[in-house]
Order: structure tokens, then C-alpha cells, then sequence
């Protein structure tokens, strides 16, 4: 199931969990070389790390006895389907926009020539 | 059949509208601050949406202060039938000259005086690239912070 958007903006609403993607954008680490480069505990990353997981904007694999973590693009999925709400609210206003328009001015799409208010060819007048 | 590859993401929308395609064409570029909604990236509150009528023209915010916010530009103006817009909205809903994605709407006539405009907006992949917009967004947590409350309130 994909992470929702409110999950992974959650995720990312935390600085040190945004420091800890900045780090996993230049390749995979284990926890331990996360620590050591950021000014937090181990556990603390441990911590955070899960967070990001449960958010789909990190996933973890197994090298040996070591766990790598790298971005995992899954959390991109909420911000597709943020967007494809967004589009279709503004395509709804603007269907309702176009409705408007089309009554306040109902203009014969395929024959203006019947339209009375339409002044007469040039040339035509007596 | 599809020209996508497979590492690209898109978004598709479709709508049918009472008017033709050369109405709906100008409703669309012209009177977009009307159908937009609250979604302003600016600084003062969003006076107006403003799609330049050309290719290459800017696509951008302007605010009650009279201050412009880019979002983009115009790849493609072909009144009546299809308009491409380069959407620079990056993953803070900031202004990201480094981020390209790209909004293609498409006028269809469906039968006298009925359009079908299909939106498409595509690689929405670039979002997790983590390249500049999100590298951007890491090395200002302020702005951050407040982008995120309001993204976070328009995601619901």
C-alpha cells in the first residue's frame, strides 16, 4: 500500500530526518556511518530511520550482516497522487467556469449567421 | 500505446466542457485565476495567474503587492488545440528554475460546441530525484517549514 502524503510530509517535516536523506542522496549507508555523520545518537537514528520507512521514502536491505539504507522513491508515489487530486479540483472549477460561459453566452458553436444581434454583411445594405 | 518510459511518471486528467475548442482554449489561458483556486506559492496573497500568450512566454504568480512569482514558462502555445506549460513547482511548492516537469493540455472537439481538454502532467519522477529542488528545501529549514504547513494543509 502506497504511503500517504500526509505520512511522508510528516516524514519529511522533521530536520533530522531531512539531514538523513540528504545523506542516503549520495548512496546507501548502514546506521552506524549515518551516525557518525550527523550530531545525534545512534538510536536516535535508528528512530528516525523507522519513520522514514513507514513513509516509503527509505527502504532497508540486508548486505551480510550489515543493513543498508537507501532512498526509496515509493513515498514519490503520495506526492503523484497529491497531484492528480490538485489536477482534478482545477479541472472541476474549470469545467464549471466553461459552464458559466456557455450560458451567459450560448453562441451557436457551427452557424453565427443566426444570430440576431449580428449585424449584416458588409455590402448588403440598400 | 505509450511513449512513456517506464521510470516516468505522469498524471492524466480529462473534462468535458460546453463550449468550443477555441472558447475553451481562451477561458483556460486567459482567465486562469479564476478556476485556480488558493494554491499560491507568493509571498503576498495571489492577485493573478498570468500565462504569457506565446512560446517562450512566462508562466507566473502575481501578488496583491504587485511582486511576480515564477512557475514556469510556455513550451507550446497552438491556439486552439494544445498548450504545454514547464511547470517549476518543485517538492516545497518553491520556485525551482532546476526542476522541469511539464503540464501538456490538449483542446479536443467533441461535437459542436464541446471540447475535451486532457491534461497531462508529466514527469512527476523528477520529484524524487533528490537532486537541486530537494537539496534546495534541506538548506532552508525555515522557508521549509512554513512551505510544508501549507502543502501539508492543501494535501488534506
Amino acid at each position: 500500500m502506497p504511503a500517504t502524503a500526509s505520512a511522508v510530509l510528516d516524514a519529511l517535516g522533521d530536520p533530522t530526518r531531512r539531514s538523513i536523506l540528504e545523506r542516503l542522496a549520495d548512496g546507501p549507508l548502514a546506521v552506524g556511518a549515518l551516525a557518525e555523520r550527523l550530531p545525534v545518537s545512534r538510536p536516535a537514528v535508528s528512530q528516525h530511520l523507522r519513520v522514514l520507512k513507514d513513509a516509503e521514502l527509505v527502504a532497508e536491505s540486508a548486505v551480510g550482516t550489515r543493513r543498508l539504507y537507501r532512498l526509496d522513491p515509493t513515498g514519490i508515489e503520495a506526492v503523484r497522487a497529491y497531484l492528480d487530486r490538485f489536477w482534478a479540483t482545477t479541472l472541476d472549477n474549470f469545467a464549471a467556469l466553461a459552464e458559466a460561459e456557455a450560458r451567459r453566452d450560448p453562441r451557436p458553436p457551427d452557424d453565427d449567421r443566426r444570430r440576431p444581434d449580428r449585424p449584416p454583411p458588409e455590402g448588403e445594405h440598400p | 500505446m505509450s511513449t512513456e518510459s517506464a521510470a516516468e511518471i505522469a498524471v492524466r486528467r480529462s473534462v468535458s466542457v460546453p463550449l468550443d475548442p477555441a472558447r475553451a482554449f481562451a477561458l483556460f489561458t486567459t482567465r486562469i485565476s479564476e478556476f485556480w483556486g488558493e494554491h499560491s506559492i507568493g509571498e503576498s496573497p495571489m492577485a493573478a495567474v498570468v500565462i504569457e500568450p506565446r512560446a517562450g512566454g512566462r508562466w507566473f504568480e502575481r501578488g496583491t503587492d504587485g511582486t511576480e512569482t515564477p512557475w514556469g514558462r510556455v513550451a507550446v502555445w497552438e491556439p486552439p488545440g494544445r498548450l504545454v506549460l514547464v511547470w517549476q513547482i518543485g517538492f516545497d511548492w518553491a520556485y525551482d528554475p532546476a526542476l522541469e516537469t511539464e503540464v501538456e493540455i490538449d483542446f479536443e472537439e467533441q461535437g459542436p460546441g464541446r471540447t475535451r481538454l486532457v491534461l497531462v502532467h508529466r514527469h512527476v519522477e523528477r520529484y524524487g530525484e533528490h537532486t537541486a529542488s530537494m537539496r534546495a528545501l534541506f538548506e532552508s529549514p525555515d522557508a521549509w517549514a512554513a512551505t510544508l504547513d501549507r502543502y501539508a494543509a492543501l494535501a488534506g
